[in-house]
């Protein structure tokens, strides 16, 4: 294994997405020297280089608008759970960045008088939400912030680097610590102000949209540093997740903004229409709700009329040949890539782990309950309450990651003396060499128990979810982290150790993920994304924020009436 | 909840992949792996399951997963430079190569990164 390496910098942003990389550029803009680190690539590793879709923005181009009617729908979709103020900045904060990217040459799509084109999304109330044709919305935001960070002196940007633990000293950020990839070597950064961009933990689930660096390594972070979480247990289960025929080269997100635009119709395994039985509108409503979509669907299939895969068919074959092919563009040619014809075949879809509502509590400059650690993006729990609005997420990223970058720098330029100490820091660079050297053991690599992991969270902690699966699940995570973690075999390999990097994906993603089972457990009602089979209404006793802490090795959680 | 859907059966094929094992293109060598598939999945699927069934020192770079969008899993695929995310498993012997013209860091990965976003 290689030497240490050893860097310094005013603000740190851990993960490089859509907020990570809005940060960086915020934080460099209010004077700081950035350090812009990603486990994987920076600009490429996240979700938002994947999201397709849309943007809500109340910018008033397509529609009359305003940030308060944008507003009031997040806060209706959030089923009484959002921090109205963390929503109010997103809603606020939005219609700004869009304008700024459009000058860092993102296209947004426009219309013939150069007005730029919003659409209505599920669940807004007006034409909110914007876009770059075709289904290339997060990769054009990608490529303008990497080009962005790229050319600014005041940040470093390190691609490959993994961030494995927080050091602190007495109760605040001192610094991180975290692995080279490329050559295993342990890194120590020393730095007054940390913001955790490491986006959501979907990958834990078996079935998701997520990309493969995805698995709340942030949630752990920030607990095994003292801050505190909030609504963990609420995880948005995308409605529309393609399920059969194997499709590759698309994301399996790709149904909903198709479906939307064109009106496909969702039926049983049957050929009938079903979401009228849940309260929508004959002839198939676009504008049903996420947590109510998924929960039709799933009814649906609980009751014995799934498709042959255990889903629902989405069909597009009542539209014309050749509305179909100008609606889709280019990406007609990925369906027939895959033997997909939607002219003569309905596809099928099931609901699938997409997006994490809780997360780090943060006040209104995106600070966590730690001081000097910040929190962005899908990370930062609380603007969303207990369902989001599609479109919602983006702007969240941007918009948070832009303020906590500004936040963070006026932090560390408060925050000169220096409150790294070596010593602190041994016992993290420790665990890596040591966890390096597991190579002779006959334990399972890794990747086994995260696929364990995967099915178990799949399977007992969905969106549907009961005292009995919750309680297994809770247990045997808590097993994983406190037992099996410790007997797992790491390949002999000197650089870009893949197994090493996994070890720690599970340390701390295991405890993200046993701090969601344990919150689901506790939250005994159903709300939004949250739904349990024992207690299927919701209950105004949780009309409350489920807070919670690692207390010594315990995660432990009170609930608070929401507050704005 | 258990998600009763009817039994669908299909054919489960294999693939023998042949596989560049290395630190550079002079110290290395190819091992050959089975990899049991279904028609659709792709190379990537393959060596996914690869590393957690079979050899989890395999070193592949990956991020988005079948979407093709991240751009990453570039590698030379009987000869021919693919997205191994989306070139599909075929039931016969395929060659993968890391990509030419790139130093290798290990296995089928290659540093694809500028100087500065590198220690
Ligand atoms: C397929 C898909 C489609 C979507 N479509 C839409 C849409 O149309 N509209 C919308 O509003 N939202 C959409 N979303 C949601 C939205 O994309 C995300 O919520 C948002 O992009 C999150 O941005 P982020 O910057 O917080 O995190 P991400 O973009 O996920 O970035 C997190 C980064 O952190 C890095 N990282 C993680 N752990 C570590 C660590 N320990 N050390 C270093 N780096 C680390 C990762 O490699 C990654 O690059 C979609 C999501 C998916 C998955
Ligand atoms: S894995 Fe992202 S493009 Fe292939």
């Amino acid at each position: 294994m290689s030497d240490e390496l050893a860097v310094e910098c005013d603000v740190l942003v851990v993960g490089g997405g859509g907020a990570g990389m809005f940060a960086a550029v915020a934080a460099a803009r209010n004077g700081a020297q950035v350090l812009l680190l990603d486990k994987n690539v920076v600009g490429r590793g996240g979700a938002t280089i994947m999201a397709q879709m849309t943007c809500a923005s109340a910018l008033g181009e397509s529609e009359p608008d305003n940030p308060q009617l944008h507003l009031e729908d997040t806060l209706s979709a959030g089923r009484g759970l959002c921090n109205e103020n963390l929503a109010a900045i997103l809603c606020e904060g939005s219609p700004e960045r869009i304008r700024e990217l459009a000058g860092w040459n993102v296209n947004w799509a426009r219309s013939e008088d150069g007005k730029i084109n919003q659409v209505k999304a599920p669940g807004h109330s007006r034409k909110r939400c914007v876009y770059v044709d075709f289904l290339s919305t997060g990769a054009a935001i990608c490529a303008a912030l990497r080009n962005k960070t790229s050319r600014d002196g005041k940040i470093r940007r390190l691609s490959n680097v993994t961030v494995t633990d927080l050091v602190l000293r007495d109760g605040e950020i001192a610094g991180a610590v975290g692995i080279d990839v490329p050559t295993s070597a342990p890194v120590k950064i020393k730095c007054p102000a940390v913001i955790l961009c490491t986006g959501g933990m979907t990958k834990m689930f078996q079935r998701t949209t997520a990309s493969n660096n995805l698995c709340g390594e942030g949630i752990g972070l920030a607990l095994r540093a003292g801050a505190r979480i909030i609504d963990i247990e609420f995880l948005q289960f995308y409605p529309n997740g393609h399920l059969a025929p194997r499709m590759v080269g698309l994301d399996p997100t790709t149904w909903e903004p198709t479906r939307v635009k064109l009106g496909g119709r969702l039926l049983n395994g049957k050929g009938e229409e079903f979401l009228h039985r849940y309260g929508e509108a004959e002839g198939g409503s676009y504008d049903t709700a996420r947590d109510i979509l998924t929960t039709a669907i799933y009814k649906e299939v609980e009751a014995g009329r799934g498709s042959p895969h255990g889903g629902v068919f989405l069909s597009f074959q009542h539209i014309d040949e050749q509305k179909l092919k100008d609606a889709l563009g280019p990406v007609i040619e990925i369906f027939e890539r895959n033997n997909i014809n939607l002219t003569r075949q309905a596809v099928e879809i099931f609901p699938i782990a997409h997006y994490q509502m809780g997360g780090v509590e943060v006040d209104s400059d995106l600070c966590s309950t730690v001081p000097g650690l910040y929190a962005a993006g899908e990370i930062a729990g609380g603007a969303n309450g207990a369902n989001r609005l599609s479109g919602n997420a983006l702007p969240e990223a941007m918009v948070f990651g832009e303020r906590a970058g500004a936040k963070a720098a006026q932090y560390s330029a408060r925050n000169t003396t220096s409150r790294w100490d070596d010593k602190l820091a041994q016992p993290h660079v420790d665990l890596i060499r040591q966890t390096a050297e597991r190579n002779s053991g006959d334990g399972p690599s890794p990747g086994r128990l995260m696929a364990e992991v995967k099915a178990l969270m799949w399977g007992k902690v969905g969106a549907f979810r009961n005292g009995a699966d919750l309680e297994t699940a809770r247990t045997r995570l808590r097993t994983m982290r406190q037992g099996d973690l410790d007997a797992l075999t790491i390949a002999p390999e000197p650089g870009f150790n893949t197994s090493l990097v996994e070890w720690f994906e599970l340390r701390n993603g295991l405890l993200a993920a046993e701090a969601l089972a344990s919150a689901a457990l506790t939250r005994e009602e159903s709300r939004g994304a949250h739904q349990r089979d024992d207690f299927p209404a919701a209950d105004d006793r949780f009309l409350a924020n489920q807070r919670m802490q690692l207390e010594g090795n315990d995660l432990v959680s009170e609930f608070r009436k929401v507050r704005a | 909840m258990t998600i009763a859907g009817q039994e669908h059966t299909a054919a489960v094929k294999t693939a023998r992949l042949r596989i560049w094992r290395g630190t550079s293109r002079d110290n290395g060598r190819y091992q050959e792996y089975d990899v049991k598939f279904e028609d659709g999945d792709s190379v990537l699927d393959g060596l996914v399951r690869l590393r957690v069934d079979c050899d989890p020192s395999l070193a592949v770079r990956f991020s988005c997963f079948n979407a093709n969008v991240c751009k990453e899993c570039t590698m030379l695929i009987d000869g021919t430079v693919e997205y191994a995310c989306i070139a599909k498993l075929q039931p016969r012997l395929m060659q993968l190569d890391p990509l030419p013209n790139l130093p290798i860091v290990r296995d089928l990965v290659t540093d694809t990164l500028s100087r500065k976003e590198r220690f």
